[in-house]
């Protein structure tokens, strides 16, 4: 059976030549960075070289990049690393609606924390009005964490419009640029941010392994305490391998970005048309213009996603839904809540998110498969029968 | 290991018994879209016992596998044996669901009792008289402990404290 792999947004294959390099530092190469010796120095070198990668991927210096365990940690680092860095000066923070849950809860515990939260919605593409932003600032104010692009519904950010206003007010403002770093282009200068969580396996890189940059200058606490790896502000030895790996695939990142983009771009605009066009009451979620190159979100009117993600991984199509019954928390995502969909909508959610080795007969594959597997879960379903009836009874 | 068992996966891919009964003795309906499940049952009753079963269910794969194994349990038993068919039989038979998913498996038996009700209730006006329906009311059972959770206004399962009451009541 064909097999199309459509959830990139969840995880990647590791790149080769990123495999390649960490090898060695998973067999001989085991030094401690923090050692004195050759070993150490082996281990330290291949840190700075990763370092180096990974803050010219960002157009940042290399000494504001502190490496963690991927994109929730460095979330957490940033938001509450600042915000308590900050307390003395105010206990007001905003996000939007739409974070990712380590931006999200991480607020909620500054809430318990005596902190103050204030969500700026969304539109319903899911795009942050900059206005929103500005009249959310309050004296007290010390930290606005809105995300770069949204991986769920792909939409990007006016984040230097936001930045535009942050600025002028002197508040830092962090940005989650897990869904952006390494698949668009980013720079810490053109965007005008403060901090940037930057996550590994969102271009190719391992898991487990992510960044934080942060401005020279902006005051952050660290979160784990400890040695003085990562200069006093992430104890721990480090991860040396997942370092490495980050590196690598930060730098064939910049090297192919054009060309990924270029590769990615008629994929997802092929499927945005044709999907709803082939099996209609298709809602395309988030923007359209201003979106990730190989993001293609919908929402399926009638039906719920984890059956249709079972049904499409029957025919060796993998992709991912959010609605409630494929979350833990048993919940409808709070993305597509958030850009005012109703709950009925939310839970027909399907995300398809390419890759670099997704094709033009995947993209056939998946309209070829996906409408009788439609077909069929709306014909099971009791809110199609009501549809179908109220349209031929008025 | 998936998270369904190849049980479930039957009933999933395959399920029995969907569809409508043109002219239903009785109709049941349980869940909403909050919750991501919905199922409706159509019965057709003859001599007490229930001759034929179909569903329509809108959900996640647990939810349409409890919706067919219903079906397929319940046709044939009397009114009062299928009133008496629990969810945890139902879940059995399907070889265990998934601990978060075992609120699904309670509409599927909950929504075949509304359709007894609704049946009996009918017989009862046809003779002038009241009926009092059976299936338990409103509430539901918290998604990751299993313990009914009744209509007291809070919004934490006080069994495991887990938040989720407005995914498991009805509306």
């Amino acid at each position: 059976m064909k097999k199309v792999y459509m959830d990139n947004a969840a995880a990647m294959p590791l790149l080769p030549e990123a495999k390649d390099a960490m090898l060695p530092f998973l067999g001989e190469a085991f030094g401690n960075p923090s050692s004195l010796h050759e070993w150490g120095d082996k281990a330290r070198d291949a840190i700075e070289e990763a370092r180096a990668s990974v803050a010219s991927l960002i157009g940042a210096d290399a000494e504001e990049i502190y490496f963690t365990s991927g994109g929730t940690e460095s979330n957490n680092f940033a938001v509450k690393g600042m915000a308590l860095a900050q307390q003395a000066k105010g206990k007001h923070i905003i996000v939007s609606a739409i974070e990712h849950f380590s931006v999200l809860n991480s607020a909620a515990t500054l809430c318990k924390w005596g902190f103050e939260v204030t969500e700026v919605p969304v539109d319903k593409y899911g795009a942050v009005n900059p206005e929103d932003v500005k009249k959310a600032i309050r004296e007290d104010t010390v930290l606005v964490s809105i995300m770069h692009a949204n991986g769920e519904i792909g939409t990007i950010q006016p984040i230097k419009e936001i930045a535009a206003i942050t600025r002028k007010m002197k508040i830092p403002f962090h940005t989650d640029a897990v869904a952006t770093a390494g698949t668009i282009p980013v720079n810490v200068n053109e965007l005008e941010v403060d901090a940037l969580s930057l996550a590994a396996n969102s271009f190719y890189g391992p898991k487990g392994s992510g960044a934080l940059w942060v401005r020279k200058g902006i005051r952050i606490m660290p979160l784990l305490d400890g040695g003085i790896q990562e200069g006093g502000r992430r104890g721990g030895t480090e991860n040396v391998a997942g370092i490495v790996g980050m590196g690598k695939a930060a730098e064939v990142a910049a090297a192919q970005m054009r060309d990924r983009i270029k590769h990615l771009i008629p994929l997802r605009d092929r499927l945005i048309t044709e999907l709803p066009a082939k099996i209609g009451h298709v809602i395309v979620t988030g923007h359209l213009q201003s979106r990730l190159p190989g993001h293609a979100s919908f929402c399926v009117e009638f039906i719920e996603g984890e059956a249709m993600l079972m049904l499409l991984n029957s025919k060796g199509i993998a992709v991912s839904s959010g609605s409630a019954c494929t979350s833990k928390a048993l919940k409808a995502s709070h993305v597509l809540l958030a850009l005012g969909l109703d709950h009925a909508i939310a839970q027909g959610s399907a995300l398809f998110t390419m890759g670099m080795d997704t094709t033009n007969e995947d993209i056939d594959y998946v309209l070829e498969t996906m409408p009788s597997l439609v077909t069929r879960l709306r014909q099971m379903s009791p809110l199609y029968d009501k549809f179908i009836k109220a349209g031929k009874g008025g | 290991m998936p998270v369904y068992n190849e049980k479930v996966m039957d009933h999933f891919m395959n399920p029995r018994n969907v569809g409508e009964i043109e002219n239903p003795d009785g109709v049941g309906e349980e869940g909403n879209p909050v919750c991501g499940d919905m199922m409706t049952i159509y019965i057709k009753v003859k001599d007490d016992r229930l001759e034929d079963i179909k569903f329509k269910t809108f959900g996640c794969g647990s939810a349409i596998a409890v919706s067919s194994m219903v079906s397929v349990m319940a046709r044939g038993m009397t009114l009062d044996e299928a009133m008496k068919l629990t969810p945890d039989q139902v879940v059995r038979e399907l070889g265990g669901l998934p601990k978060i998913k075992l609120h699904c498996s309670n509409l599927g038996a909950q929504a075949l009792h509304r359709a007894i009700d609704n049946y009996r209730e009918k017989q009862a006006k046809l003779k002038g008289e009241r009926y009092n329906p059976m299936a338990a009311a409103d509430g539901g059972n918290c998604p990751h402990c299993n313990a009914e959770i009744s209509e007291d206004g809070t919004t934490t399962c006080q069994t495991c404290g887990a938040d989720e009451k407005e995914c498991v009541t009805g509306e």
